[in-house]
Formats: C-alpha cells, sequence, structure tokens
C-alpha cells in the first residue's frame, strides 16, 4: 500500500497522480453511515486538494439518498466541469436512487432555504406600510359589517342565536366571577390598608372609606373588571375564530348563506356587554368589602359608620359613569378579540397571535379610552 | 425464501372509553411488503394504526415492532423504534410555522448528527424525490393539497425509516395526482425496501399496488378476511367483503317499490 493512500470501514482512498483521486466506497453507505463517513472523509480530500474524483460503488451494499448526498459533497470539492467527477460501478438501485434525487441537476434547483424575506430596508418599509393599511382596511371593514350585523339583529330580533349568547354571558360572566371578586377584594383591601397610612397621620381615618370608594366606582372597578375580562374572555373569542378561520368553518358558514359576523360576532358582544357591567358592580361591592375589612380591623371603624360614609361619597352620576365605562370597554374587548380571530390565517402559529395580540389590544384600547373619559368629564364639570 | 416478520399484531383489544373498537386483532407484517388495512367507516382502522404507531396503549394485547413490544417495553427502546417509523397523516400535519425545507429539515437536524449546510442539500433531494424541487420556502397553507401529501411524505422519509405508515395517502386527490402518490410509494418500497402500512378506501390504488389486504369489520371488531384483493374480490366467503371490492352498497334500490 502507497503511503500516500488511506483505507476505513466504508471507503479507500487511493491516488492516481496528477491530484486525481479514487474512492471506492464499501458496505452500507446510508442513513446510519452517512454522518460518520462524511465526518472522517472530508478532512482527508479537501486536503489533497483533487481536480478529478473518481467514485467507485462497486462493493456498496445498501444505498440511499444520504449516500446521494456524501456523493454530492464530493461533487463540490472538485472543479465544476464534466469529466473532473465520475461516479463508475454503480448498481442499479444506486442508480436509481441517484436519478431519483436528480443527481446530475441538483445544482440547478439550488435555492438557499433560511433568510427567505429581503433584507433591504426599503423593501421591507414597503411591506410593513403595505400590511399596516390592509390591516386598517379590515378594521373599517368589519366595523361596518359589525354595525350591519347589529342592525338586521334590531330589525328583526329572532335573527339572533339566543342560546349561543346566554351561553357567552354564562362564560364571560359567571365563570369570570370568582376572579373578579378575590382580585378586586384584595385590591379594595390594598387601597384601604395603604391609604390608611397616611390619612391616619390627620385622623382622617373615615376617609378611607371615601377613598375606596370612589377610586374603585369611577377607575379601578370597571379597568380591573375589563383587563380581566380581556385576558379571560377575549383571548378565548379570538382563539376561537381563529381556529374556525384557519379550519375554513367559517368559510362554510359563509357558502350556507350564514353571516359570520352575525353568527359568531354579535352573539359575544351582546353577551358581554350586558355582563361586564354586572361584574363590574360587583368588583366594586367586593373592593369596598375589602376596604370594610381593613377599616374595622385595623382602624376600629364601626361597619355601620363605613357603610354609611360610603354611600355618601358616592353619588349617582359617579355610578352611571362606572357603567358607561365597563360597557364601552366590554364592546371594544368583543369587537378588537373577534377581529383578531378573522385575521387568523396560516397554521397554528397564527391561532396563538391572534389571541395574544386580542388581549393586547384590548388593554390599549382600554386604557385609551379610559383617558378618553377622563377627558370628557374634566370638561363635564 | 421465508419472509421476515417485522410487526406482529397480537390479541390487540383497543377502546375509546367503554367503547370496545377492536377485539383480539391478530396479524403479521412482514418486511418489505405493502400491506393495506381495509374497512369501512368507523371500523377501527385509525385506531388500529393509531395503536402500531405507540399513539394510543391498548387496553390489552402485544404490538411487536421489529422485535420490540412496544406496550411494555423502556422509554429508550420505544424511542429507538420511533425513529424505525415514518407516518403520513391524513391531513399532512406539517407545521405551519415552518418552510417545507425546515420541516424535513428538523427531524434531521435532530437525528442524523449531520451539519447544517450538508442538510440543507439532503433537504432537497427529499424534496426532488416526491418532485417538489423549488418549493423549499413555501409554507404548508401555500401549497395545494397533493403537494402537501408529497411534502408530508418527504418529511415521513426524511430518516429513511425501515416502516412507513400512511394514513389516506390519496383520499380527497384527484385521479392523476392520487396515481403519482402510488407510483412514489410503489417507488419508495421498490427502492428501499421501506415496508408500507397503508390505511385506504381507494379502490384503484388497492388494486394497483396491494399484494395483500387486511380487512376490518365493524360488527366482528376486528379482522374479517385477508389476502390478495383481485382474490378476494369474487372469492371472499364474506359478502360484505365482496361487496367492499366490487363497490357495491348494502341494499340495491331496485326500481318501483
Amino acid at each position: 500500500m502507497k503511503s500516500n493512500e488511506h483505507s476505513s470501514a466504508h471507503y479507500e482512498i487511493s491516488d492516481r497522480g496528477d491530484r486525481v483521486i479514487a474512492v471506492r466506497f464499501r458496505g452500507n453507505i446510508d442513513v446510519d453511515t452517512a454522518s460518520a463517513i462524511h465526518k472522517s472523509l472530508f478532512p482527508l480530500l479537501s486536503d489533497r486538494n483533487p481536480s478529478k474524483l473518481v467514485i467507485d460503488l462497486e462493493a456498496v451494499t445498501a444505498f440511499d439518498d444520504y449516500g446521494a448526498l456524501i456523493l454530492a459533497e464530493l461533487k463540490h470539492l472538485v472543479p465544476e466541469g464534466k469529466d473532473a467527477f465520475e461516479v463508475i460501478n454503480a448498481k442499479n438501485q444506486s442508480k436509481e436512487v441517484l436519478y431519483q434525487v436528480d443527481f446530475e441537476t441538483l445544482e440547478k434547483c439550488a435555492v438557499s432555504i433560511k433568510s427567505k424575506r429581503s433584507v433591504h430596508l426599503l423593501v421591507n418599509l414597503g411591506e410593513t406600510t403595505l400590511s399596516q393599511l390592509s390591516t386598517i382596511r379590515l378594521m373599517v371593514a368589519f366595523l361596518g359589517s359589525v354595525f350591519l350585523a347589529f342592525t338586521k339583529v334590531i330589525m328583526n330580533p329572532k335573527s339572533l342565536r339566543m342560546d349561543d349568547t346566554i351561553g357567552y354571558m354564562e362564560d364571560t360572566g359567571v365563570h369570570a366571577l370568582p376572579i373578579v371578586a378575590m382580585i378586586s377584594f384584595l385590591l379594595g383591601l390594598i387601597i384601604a390598608f395603604m391609604s390608611s397610612m397616611q390619612l391616619k397621620q390627620f385622623g382622617a381615618n373615615i376617609y378611607v372609606a371615601s377613598l375606596v370608594a370612589l377610586a374603585m366606582v369611577s377607575e379601578l372597578g370597571p379597568i380591573m373588571t375589563a383587563i380581566i375580562v380581556a385576558g379571560r374572555t377575549g383571548s378565548a373569542y379570538a382563539a376561537e375564530i381563529g381556529t374556525m378561520k384557519i379550519s375554513e368553518e367559517v368559510d362554510a358558514l359563509f357558502s350556507m348563506g350564514f353571516d359570520p359576523t352575525l353568527f359568531l360576532v354579535v352573539p359575544r358582544m351582546i353577551a358581554s356587554i350586558m355582563v361586564v357591567p354586572i361584574l363590574t358592580l360587583f368588583s366594586d361591592i367586593f373592593a369596598i368589602t375589602g376596604g370594610l375589612v381593613i377599616g374595622v380591623m385595623m382602624l376600629k371603624l364601626s361597619p355601620g359608620a363605613y357603610i354609611t360614609q360610603t354611600i355618601d361619597t358616592l353619588t349617582l352620576t359617579e355610578i352611571i359613569w362606572s357603567f358607561a365605562k365597563s360597557i364601552v370597554f366590554a364592546t371594544l374587548i368583543s369587537w378588537v378579540a373577534c377581529l383578531r380571530g378573522f385575521q387568523a390565517q396560516g397554521g397554528a402559529a397564527s391561532v396563538g397571535n391572534a389571541a395574544t395580540s386580542a388581549v393586547v389590544s384590548s388593554i390599549f384600547l382600554i386604557i385609551l379610552f379610559d383617558s378618553i373619559f377622563a377627558v370628557i368629564r374634566s370638561y363635564w364639570g | 425464501m421465508e419472509k421476515k416478520v417485522l410487526i406482529t399484531v397480537r390479541d390487540l383489544v383497543a377502546k375509546y372509553g367503554e367503547n370496545l373498537i377492536l377485539d383480539h386483532v391478530s396479524f403479521e407484517v412482514y418486511q418489505g411488503e405493502i400491506l393495506f388495512i381495509l374497512g369501512g367507516s368507523g371500523c377501527g382502522k385509525t385506531t388500529l394504526i393509531r395503536h402500531m404507531m405507540g399513539l394510543a396503549a391498548p387496553a390489552s394485547g402485544q404490538i411487536v415492532i421489529d422485535g420490540v413490544d412496544i406496550t411494555r417495553c423502556s422509554d429508550a427502546d420505544f424511542q429507538k423504534t420511533l425513529r424505525k417509523i415514518g407516518i403520513l397523516f391524513q391531513g399532512s400535519a406539517l407545521f405551519g410555522s415552518m418552510s417545507l425545507a425546515e420541516n424535513i429539515a428538523l427531524p434531521i437536524e435532530e437525528y442524523s448528527g449531520l451539519s447544517s449546510s450538508v442538510i440543507n442539500d439532503l433537504v432537497r433531494m427529499k424534496l426532488c424525490r416526491v418532485d417538489l424541487a423549488g418549493f423549499e420556502n413555501y409554507r404548508p397553507h401555500e401549497l395545494s393539497g397533493g403537494m402537501k401529501k408529497r411534502a408530508g411524505l418527504a418529511r415521513a422519509l426524511a430518516l429513511n425509516p425501515k416502516i412507513l405508515f400512511l394514513d389516506e395517502p390519496t383520499a380527497g386527490l384527484d385521479p392523476v395526482t392520487a396515481a403519482e402518490i402510488d407510483a412514489l410509494i410503489s417507488q419508495i418500497n421498490r427502492n428501499s425496501g421501506t415496508t408500507m402500512i397503508v390505511v385506504t378506501h381507494e379502490l384503484s390504488s388497492i388494486y394497483g399496488l396491494a399484494k395483500r389486504v387486511i380487512m376490518l369489520d365493524k360488527e366482528r371488531k376486528g379482522i374479517i378476511d385477508e389476502g390478495d384483493p383481485y382474490f378476494l374480490k369474487d372469492n371472499s366467503s364474506h359478502p360484505s367483503v365482496r361487496r367492499f371490492f366490487n363497490r357495491q352498497p348494502e341494499t340495491i334500490m331496485e326500481n318501483g317499490n
């Protein structure tokens, strides 16, 4: 054996001079051995910088596309040209494998697998702008179709799917009550505790009741409830409708002559608009109870005095504002959640995105409209 | 030459809750064959192969794949056996968040030990093999039904499995595309010696590819007949099997009353 020959379990390399190298494969060149062959063979060959490779497949017992892969990689080592790479003594089975993977023309279908999108700044900017514009178009169209569907329901109340609506009311309202109650109670507790630290210094303990009642009824009650509903119900709406969209159920509805908005969106929106104000009311009551616990246990106020002070503080206007806010929030949450659901397209990931963006958009809209309410009130007087 | 048994199903009992689906089913799959599992809707075909693929645990019985009883082997053995199996799901089950190339590269990256530059070439070969070269960067939802099936097949074949399960590979495809898929299946079987278990209703596929079929029955909750489809078509002792192969309805409507 010459010193420049090399052999292993799966191949032997022999140098025929003039940088012509012959590789004789043997045994199984397949899925199980390809990785090992690739790792050991390539350093040996690339060191020799071959100008021509002759591949002998005579002693190969099993050959599959992983074997073809090894050959394809070997082909990259020699300069391009018809004679630089030669496969000899291939059996029929190996030939058929090479034929099936279009070995001869493999280079032609070379497309890079990663980095699909163009990275050009201007192209990205254009694409993003166009997609934002189409989102806005969709939002306007969806707003319109919701209005139309509501008009239909008002003109013809029978077209509302009552059973669905009641089901959604139960889901959105009754099932959310424990978590709303728990959070509001703790929130009332915290507000009362924190404010008492300050008010105690002035001997104004009784005003803890006013603070809790005002803060909860006019601001925190509607907002906290809306955020909980956005997280619980908004995400569920978006995921439900998104799944229906990608599994063509929405198309099926449409083709059967149903208006998908009327069928899917209106019951959800009506359910939310009905129950979120009630949830808000519960939230207020539980928060005030939380404040009462602190007032009685830590500030030694009598329950009667605390409740009287609360009732004296709250005016009807406060409560009506609270209701108005929660109705607006409920409308926003259910509208944007359904919109996000309808925007889903493609696969499972888009449903997840729809649910996430439903929650994020809801919370953004809640805060935005709360500020608008604040501005309106400041002019109201 | 003695045929080597690759899969043995012995006294398999499958239930959904209290609902008995398969009652003591036993059969063998030989190395290198294409076995068809047939039967009317709701007779437990999908249940049977779900058990064979290890996706569901049987109420009782054994499933031995290449010497390993997957119903009671260790986790490591089970994982090893899974590597020998490729599956083409009914809806292709391609991952929607990934491109075709990434779908196929996923198992290769995980198990083959090849470097990523080499994997690109391999993925291209796999796609060439199912005639999808040039579609590397498409997402599954941008493909037609037939293309999805072929892509699913390419992914199932990513690691050149010994055994390939095909759940309704040609359902819902036009005759030409279906014939192409059938040709691909037969080519892979001939070329790589892959053992295949096919669930289908398509008579043309059955007549074209099958040497041996097993026929399940809803009443019997098990195998009612097995053999060569051309033989069973006229000579099965069960009328329901003959009806299946001859495409006859159970009750033939007569004119008048």
